[in-house]
């Protein structure tokens, strides 16, 4: 029954007031907020920021059918049937997204991936993904926020803009808060911001250094060498846009800090180089250890793309691009990555949770996913949704359903729901695909 | 007609993301990711103001976009969209052996529209 068919309540609003709730718009996943809840809407949300009231107001119940195939509303139960077929009779199957969603939900997306025998994937290839590959080769010094928060006197922002996507990094865990051991807070702690573009972050930060584009590599190579005591060109001012009397002086005062952090965002996985340019930045961390304590993180975007990096790794024993068409698990960056297995139009189906590559893949990726049967679960009408073969509508996670997310940290935080959706969970629907599957696979 | 090359990155920015959960099919959303950031110096050379409309290419495609001056976050030669659908269509397929393709830092040309 669409949700639209439903007899309306004849029941007074109640008032509800969430407490500890969770906001799951960014990998902040602050865990303090506390919600007034008005008639399934959110009419209050203290404690988020723009980013989280704008999540908070704008996830209330749509109406929309509860799934549809080809564009036509359909029961669960038809859809549920169709996804596992289009998934079982596929021969290269893709998994992607998961980042907006539970890490119970994860979970089951992985036992389905492995039941067919295809691609799991997750938007950490389009985001960290080159950070994932650079853990791999050269190791990652680190800490989490609250050892940033208590600890951190030095901070070193590369490449990201916590500011806007972001917004309550820098009041909540680096930058302003009062620390153990940073009593004074803000005036306890220096801030730098190494970008090619003077974001509102510059204006957080006592410092900002503004590079050439694709120059992150040349600079933190640098800055190694600087950190080892070696001696560097001054030309590099002409690569990077910062003359080596800046740097000599920023490495001084990194080398005399008690606790220093370099938090790093997209601008070195994005940028040509990639997992090139966190490798250095990761190195630096770790060189800096000879002389005092650094660490390095990076600022994870998707409420739960930390989750999916941990599920995923837990399962295979890799975070993202794994191939488990031979029975046992094989990574792959660049040959098992959505992206890759789309724009060279190898998968010939895709299960997509909670993420829209319609509207934010290169046009060859694109246009292959649009030709392949898709099974899309979202709680908005996406581009992806739009193409999909089986679309289904799903609760939003930590706003209607339970469930675990994991911090940029790793840290894993549960989620509070303030309010129940008529609509399925990602978990739930995913739970009955899936013992749809092994039903088939098995033969039962 | 006069065009340029520019480095071109794509990011996301608070008004994106309110947006977003507005819905992606917004007027608000639509012309956050269809406004193009400039430097003033730029847009005086190519005789832009802002509210023009310009078209920007490279290999993979040609978008046609606002133009905006920027408060001087760009440094001449940078130009900054909102990541989404737009600038999407100027990534290539190819992520170079890495699962990531190269999404910031895109070598575009640039000229106003005809
Ligand atoms: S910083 Fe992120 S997690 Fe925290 S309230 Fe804002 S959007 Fe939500």
């Amino acid at each position: 029954m669409s949700i639209a068919e439903q007899p309306p309540t004849t029941e007074t609003p109640e008032l509800k007031i969430v407490k500890d709730a969770t906001c799951t718009f960014c990998g902040c996943v602050c865990d303090d907020m506390e919600l007034t809840v008005e008639d399934n809407h959110i009419t209050k949300a203290k404690n988020a920021c723009v980013l989280g009231k704008a999540w908070f107001f704008n996830h209330h119940i749509e109406d929309r059918p509860e799934a549809t195939i080809d564009g036509q509303p359909v029961t669960y139960e038809a859809a549920f049937d169709k996804a596992a077929e289009i998934l079982f009779n596929s021969k290269n199957p893709l998994t992607y997204g998961m980042s907006d969603s539970t890490s119970e939900a994860q979970r089951v997306a992985v036992a389905i991936t492995d039941w067919i025998g295809g691609n799991l994937d997750t938007t950490t290839s389009v985001c960290h993904g080159p950070s994932g590959m650079a853990f791999q080769g050269v190791g990652e010094v680190t800490c989490s926020l609250g050892e940033i928060k208590n600890r951190a006197d030095f901070l070193i922002f590369w490449g990201g803009n916590p500011a806007e996507s972001h917004p309550r990094h820098f009041t909540r865990y680096s930058l302003m808060p009062k620390g153990e051991f940073i009593p004074k807070g803000r005036k306890g702690r220096t801030a730098v911001l190494i970008d090619v573009r003077k974001t509102k972050s510059a204006k957080a930060a006592n410092e900002f250094l503004q590079i050439k584009p694709r120059s992150d590599f040349e600079l933190a190579w640098a800055m190694r060498a600087l950190a080892k005591g070696l001696k560097i060109d001054p030309k590099i001012e002409e690569k990077t846009g910062i003359s080596l009397e800046t740097l000599t002086d920023l490495m001084d005062r990194m080398k005399k800090a008690k606790f220093g952090v370099i938090l790093f965002g997209m601008g070195l996985t994005m940028t040509r180089g990639k997992h090139i340019n966190t490798e250095a930045v990761l190195s630096l961390a770790r060189d800096m250890n000879r002389h005092t304590r650094w660490n390095a993180r990076a600022l994870r975007g998707h409420g739960n793309v930390s989750g999916a990096d941990n599920v995923v790794t837990w399962s295979t024993g890799y975070p993202f691009g794994v191939n488990l068409g031979r029975g046992y698990p094989r990574f792959n960056p660049g040959e098992f990555t959505s992206s890759d297995v789309l724009a060279r139009e190898e998968a010939d189906a895709a299960l997509i949770i909670a993420s829209d590559p319609m509207s934010n893949f290169s046009q060859p990726a694109r246009e292959h996913l649009a030709k392949i049967p898709s099974v899309v679960l979202d709680p908005k009408l996406s581009d992806t949704a739009r193409t999909a073969t089986v679309a289904f509508t799903t609760a939003t996670y930590g706003i209607n359903t339970p469930g675990t997310v994991y911090r940029m940290d790793d840290v894993p935080i549960p989620l509070r729901p303030a309010f129940e959706s008529p609509y399925k969970s990602d978990y739930e629907i995913l739970k009955e695909i899936e013992r749809r599957i092994r039903a088939k696979q098995l033969g039962v | 007609m006069m065009s340029d090359i520019f480095v071109l990155i794509p990011g996301r920015t608070s008004r994106q993301g309110t947006a977003l959960n507005e819905g992606k099919y917004t007027d608000t959303y639509k012309e956050e990711i269809t406004t193009l950031l400039m430097n003033a110096e730029d847009m005086q050379r190519l005789d832009l103001e802002t509210g023009d409309r310009v078209r920007m290419w490279n290999e993979q495609a040609e978008v046609v976009v606002t133009c905006k001056a920027d408060k001087g976050e760009s440094p001449p030669g940078v130009l900054f969209i909102s990541y989404g659908d737009i600038s999407s269509q100027l990534m290539g397929g190819d992520t170079h052996g890495s699962g990531m393709p190269t999404s910031k830092g895109l070598d575009v040309q640039l000229a106003k529209a005809e």
